[in-house]
């Protein structure tokens, strides 16, 4: 201890902090060998495996390692035809007259059954869809059983929930869900639509088709009536198909913007009922007064949760003037220590991108932010040569004209701003066309409400970010969307207030 | 349709409202000669010609006619901008505050209800049928003034998250609502459209019932003599033909009502709010004199909802 | 009348959020620690242990039996690390610098009234330099938490800079005891003041309080360490004491000192573990690695 001297601090005062040359971890991979994929898998219709009447089938591959994990079944017109009678005779001849106390035995059923094969769902989210098995294990199965929980509750409570209302189902629910977060967003759509007495077809996301049929395998262990849920495989074409049937009563969509105008349009003049979760560029806005190192971690599991694969991601960082250097600089002593890689390590902070496709699109926007003037910075980390990856990345000295902090990025992308007064920072806020959501930072009760309040987003995060609960209503303002999923209010779209 | 003319073409008789006019015009023989009234349009709490110059030639019951203006695009891009700027004030006000300006508008339509009805009764009402729209109106009015500091009790809730944080879900106002009124109710399904909407602190820019257009000027007037701020509630007059998609297709404008069996218009209405994903609610004609159609739901329409998290520690 | 001119304003320091606090040290915890990163970080844990006897029993006999154990934590196994310091009262200062001699293990003693610190400044002063001539190469106070909880700030510091001035050659850890603070932003405005003040480590725990280390508390001093380090250059080391029994909680809070401070604060002269029961827990996993065997405390003394 003697050893500790002044020439040592000195030497450390011009030295950044070191996060990688000791205590490296060892790989610490989770086993996949209690995961059971098929080889091939087909649609779920009616309660029974159907082959696609195509015959065609498209390759899910793994993010990480681009191996092929398994065939999907393509569902055409016809196949989306056939669920959607499914779920109608279901609906009609079974689902909507049952008792909501008998409804909420199967859907507790079902949150139980992934509660039991919870680790078998995470070890293939998290190969499907490249996200770290961390998340997957602590974040997406978790949240999904809990969904599935806390709406069994509601299905024979229905009557409290709508003051002065007789509320009723809808009939057949078409879901179309995206690839960032493929369980959980099942859970999200299937369990609300049940409880509330609506069947359900529902269509994942073409990457991540693999958590949805496991999860049909399970309606099955928990004997739920055929047609309830069907699970129709496909990409865009399977999508329109269930959006364009006449005989469906309500979409539930979550995805982009772009592809939620043309769902909002085509339904145009139908009667359909619709909730739409679309895109973001939440601002996450940290004052001078905040609890910094904590907003540093608010910032971090804003923009670097799920690679950023998230619609309510902060992706567009205000520092106050005063503070914005220090933030900054914790800022990315932070990322050095975030571990990116293999999404099966346990110890992975941040995983693969979802699909090439993905990385291409997210790539284009580090150069365009780079020719746009914007200083980029990444961390340290070394990504893998095989497989889809890209390092946690800042863009500092960025402005609101900047198309990286204008449009939605869906990647480990983080555009920092700087600002003096609240009123510059309440305006910039909210100068986009996306609403849903928003992250302040402030020691301030008084300046906490007064921010939050004044955000036009649907989720306000303050002095925290990106949290989610089943009884937590989660949805957009303007452009990000309407309706809300989760909680009571996530109710009301799957139902009919007479 | 006149389309060019600039000035206002007086009516051929004049208008049988006589009994609360002060000049005492028509029934009563007199040489003096009535000064005749305006219609005009409502946007900022002014009342401007529509900038068209243009107007179109309403025909009341005793066969006379009046000129009202013919608003154009422009009127509406106007009023988008009025509603715009009071939105956020007029939604930072207290509820407590709007209920009262609500209850004053109620107040108002109460003591001038004798040319509510006459205006009525010009637009082809019975007397009787006129005296129960104007008293249901005043009503229903009241019933909304009631509820601005009680809905958000009813549609908000505090969240029991699995985790250290306090996490409620409250309503905010829409923004801004564009809404084209029911074309076969003067004034009720006027009130009833309006009401809901500005209870939550959103503005709205209504187009008038084309045929019935008389009374939603008087209420203009109503409303501007009832502390509502300036921009809060901006009331065209015209042809939806023309104007139903300025409401649907303006990019700020965050919701749009129409009334309308038309299914076409329908079709067109919910076509055009994709453009910037806008709330749409399309319903057909009401019986706006059943209670059904008052609810605390119609103020539903017009709300967002934000859910706000924050930890619970010390 | 005028106002005191304050050594510390509470303002200097940020606010801390305990909810975000416990987030970042669970995700610590879920840090898989595996194969030679678990091997070489047991032993980095081993040589940062101050194993610690504070007992009104303690006897000759015991302390010179705890130095045997310091130098010789299991020679069973070749290659485990001695401990860092032996930390002991006062008047065991000299029995073990006599039975440590030719090793490079460290005395720390306590002082200042350890643990409740209510005496007067000429008392704890007298305490450490006693300790100090003693032979001690540590001191480890504890401030005054009654004046701090009154916002007395300047008689703290001045209290520690006076301990401080009295250590002459010895190395100053300063013990918040965070037990008895309440709050973790008490813990970091009182981190703040010490650090101020002149400590060359700040430490959570006497041991004597309920609850002693904390990840939550150990993870806003280090808070403090780094915001420091960022301002002047100047290391401050930490010792987090009480409570931490087990090796897998050692090599979490491993985890954070690695990802909070990073890689130069991965060794006993910046980082300690004010411990008496984790020695043997990191043997009986050392040996585990080494046989693949869960272990048995009958194989391992207790001293």
């Amino acid at each position: 201890m003697s050893k500790k001297s002044v020439k040592a601090s000195k030497e450390a005062s011009s030295a950044a902090l070191d996060f990688t040359s000791a205590f490296v971890y060892d790989p610490a991979p989770e086993s996949s060998s209690h995961a059971e994929i098929k080889p091939q898998y087909e649609l779920f219709i009616n309660g029974k495996w159907v082959k696609p009447s195509s015959n065609k089938y498209f390759n899910t591959i793994s993010p990480s390692t681009e191996k092929v994990l398994s065939k999907i079944a393509e569902a055409n017109e016809a196949d989306v035809d056939l669920a959607v009678k499914a779920a109608r005779n279901a609906y009609e001849k079974v689902w909507k007259n049952m008792p909501g106390k008998e409804r909420a035995k199967y859907i507790y059923r079902i949150a139980r059954l992934i509660q039991e094969r919870a680790r078998e769902f995470a070890v293939i989210e998290s190969m499907d869809g490249g996200k770290p098995i961390r998340e997957s294990r602590d974040v997406d199965v978790p949240l999904a059983a809990a969904h599935f929980f806390y709406y069994a509750g509601w299905a024979d409570k229905l009557e409290y929930a709508f003051p002065g209302k007789n509320p009723t189902s809808l009939g057949v629910a078409g879901q179309i869900i995206p690839w960032n977060f493929p369980l959980l967003m099942a859970a999200w759509k299937i369990a609300p639509a049940l409880a509330t007495g609506n069947t359900v077809v529902l269509k994942p996301a073409e990457t991540t088709s693999l958590t949805a049929l496991k999860l049909a395998e399970l309606f099955q262990d928990a004997g739920l009536p055929p047609g309830v849920v069907n699970i129709v495989t496909g990409a865009g074409a399977t999508g329109a198909a269930i959006v364009n049937h006449p005989d469906i009563d309500k979409i539930a969509f979550t995805g982009s913007t772009d592809v939620g105008k043309i769902i909002q349009k085509a339904i145009a003049g139908t009667g359909k009922k619709a909730t739409l979760e679309l895109g973001g560029k939440a601002a996450n806005i940290i004052f001078e007064d905040a609890p910094l190192d904590q907003a540093v971690e608010g910032i971090v599991n804003g923009i670097f949760f799920n690679q950023g694969h998230v619609c309510c991601a902060g992706s567009r960082l205000f520092v106050q003037e005063g503070v914005a250097d220090v933030v900054i600089r914790k800022l990315k002593d932070r990322m050095e220590s975030l571990q990116v890689g293999d999404p099966m390590d346990k110890n992975t902070d941040v995983g693969a991108i979802n699909s090439s496709e993905q990385l291409k699109k997210i790539n284009e926007y580090l150069k365009i932010g780079v020719n746009e003037g914007a200083e980029m910075y990444q961390s340290s980390c070394k990504i893998p040569s095989k497989g889809f990856f890209c390092k946690p990345t800042l863009f500092l000295h960025t402005s609101q004209s900047h198309r990286v902090v204008q449009e939605e990025i869906f990647g480990p992308v983080l555009a920092v701003q700087t600002f003096r007064t609240v009123d510059e920072v309440i305006e910039k806020a909210n100068n986009t066309p996306f609403g849903l959501s928003a992250g302040v930072w402030t020691d301030k009760g008084s300046k906490i409400f007064s921010l939050t309040t004044k955000m036009k987003a649907g989720v306000v995060w303050a002095n925290t970010y990106n949290k989610f609960d089943p009884a937590s209503p989660f949805g957009g303002y303007k452009e990000s969307g309407f309706g809300r999923e989760g909680g009571l209010h996530g109710l009301l779209p799957y139902l009919q207030l007479n | 349709m006149a389309t060019t003319k600039p000035t206002r073409k007086p009516a051929a008789t004049p208008i049988k409202t006589t009994e609360v006019q002060s000049n005492g015009n028509g029934s009563v023989k007199s040489d003096r000669i009535g000064v005749l009234k305006t219609y005009k349009i409502f946007i900022n709490g002014q009342f401007p010609r529509t900038e068209s110059g243009r107007y179109y030639s309403l025909k009341l019951k005793d066969g006379s006619a009046v000129n009202m203006c013919l608003s154009s695009r422009k009127d509406i891009r106007n009023s988008v901008v009025a509603a715009r700027n009071a939105q956020e004030k007029w939604a930072e006000k207290t509820a407590y505050n709007r209920s009262q300006i609500l209850y004053r508008i109620g107040e108002m339509l109460e003591t001038r209800s004798a040319q509510f009805i006459a205006e009525l009764v010009s637009l082809g009402s019975s007397a009787a049928a006129a005296k129960t729209e104007v008293e249901t109106a005043v009503d229903r009015l009241i019933y909304y003034a009631g509820w601005c500091d009680k809905y958000n009790q009813i549609f908000s809730s505090v969240n029991p998250v699995s985790s250290s944080h306090f996490n409620f879900s409250s309503t905010e106002p829409v923004g801004v609502v564009g809404m084209i009124a029911p074309e076969s109710s003067a004034l009720l399904g006027l009130i009833s459209i309006i009401a809901p909407a500005i209870a939550s602190g959103n503005t709205v820019i209504v187009l008038a019932s084309e045929s019935k257009a008389l009374a939603a000027v008087t209420l203009s007037e109503v409303i501007h003599s009832s502390d509502v701020p300036a921009g809060v509630v901006n009331i065209l007059t015209g042809k939806r033909s023309e104007l139903a998609a300025q409401f649907s297709t303006h990019m700020d404008i965050n919701a749009v009502y129409v009334n309308t069996n038309d299914a076409a218009l329908k079709k067109q209405t919910e076509t055009d709010a994709a453009l910037n994903v806008k709330r749409a609610r399309v319903e057909g004609e009401q019986n706006w004199l059943d209670e059904s159609t008052q609810s605390p739901y119609r103020i539903m329409d017009y709300l967002e909802v934000k859910t706000t998290w924050h930890p619970i520690g010390i | 009348m005028g106002t005191t001119l304050l050594k510390y304003h509470p303002a200097q320091s940020p606010t801390v959020d305990q909810v975000g606090v416990e987030e970042r040290c669970a995700r610590f915890q879920t840090r898989s620690i595996k194969n030679s990163s678990k091997i070489g970080a047991l032993k980095l844990a081993m040589s940062m242990i101050d194993l610690t006897t504070l007992e009104g029993k303690d006897s000759e006999g015991k302390v010179k039996q705890l130095c045997y154990k310091a130098m010789h934590p299991h020679d069973a196994m070749p290659g485990v690390p001695q401990v860092a310091a032996v930390c002991v009262y006062p008047t065991m200062v000299k029995v073990a610098k006599t039975a440590l001699k030719g090793s490079k293990i460290n005395v720390a003693s306590v002082a200042t009234a350890f643990p409740s610190g209510l005496a007067p400044l000429k008392v704890k002063l007298d305490d450490t330099k006693f300790a100090v001539n003693e032979g001690a190469d540590e001191i480890d106070m504890v401030i005054s938490r009654g004046k701090f909880l009154q916002g007395d700030y300047n008689f703290v510091f001045d209290e520690i800079a006076a301990i401080k001035e009295a250590c002459g050659k010895a190395h100053l850890k300063v013990i918040l005891e965070t037990g008895e603070l309440c709050t973790l932003d008490n813990v970091r405005k009182a981190s703040d003041i010490a650090i101020l003040a002149g400590a060359d480590f700040i430490k959570t725990s006497t041991g004597k309080i309920q609850p002693a280390a904390t990840m939550p508390v150990t993870l806003v001093m280090l808070e403090a360490i780094r915001d420091y380090y960022y301002a002047t250059g100047k290391m401050i080391g930490m010792k987090p004491a009480g409570g931490i029994a087990n090796s897998k909680l050692a090599l979490h809070y491993l985890v954070m000192v690695k990802e909070t401070l990073g890689a130069a604060w991965l060794s006993p002269d910046w980082f300690r573990f004010g411990a008496s029961k984790l020695a043997n827990d990191i043997l009986m996993q050392l040996a585990k690695q080494e046989t693949g065997n869960y272990q048995s405390l009958n194989y391992f003394s207790i001293d």
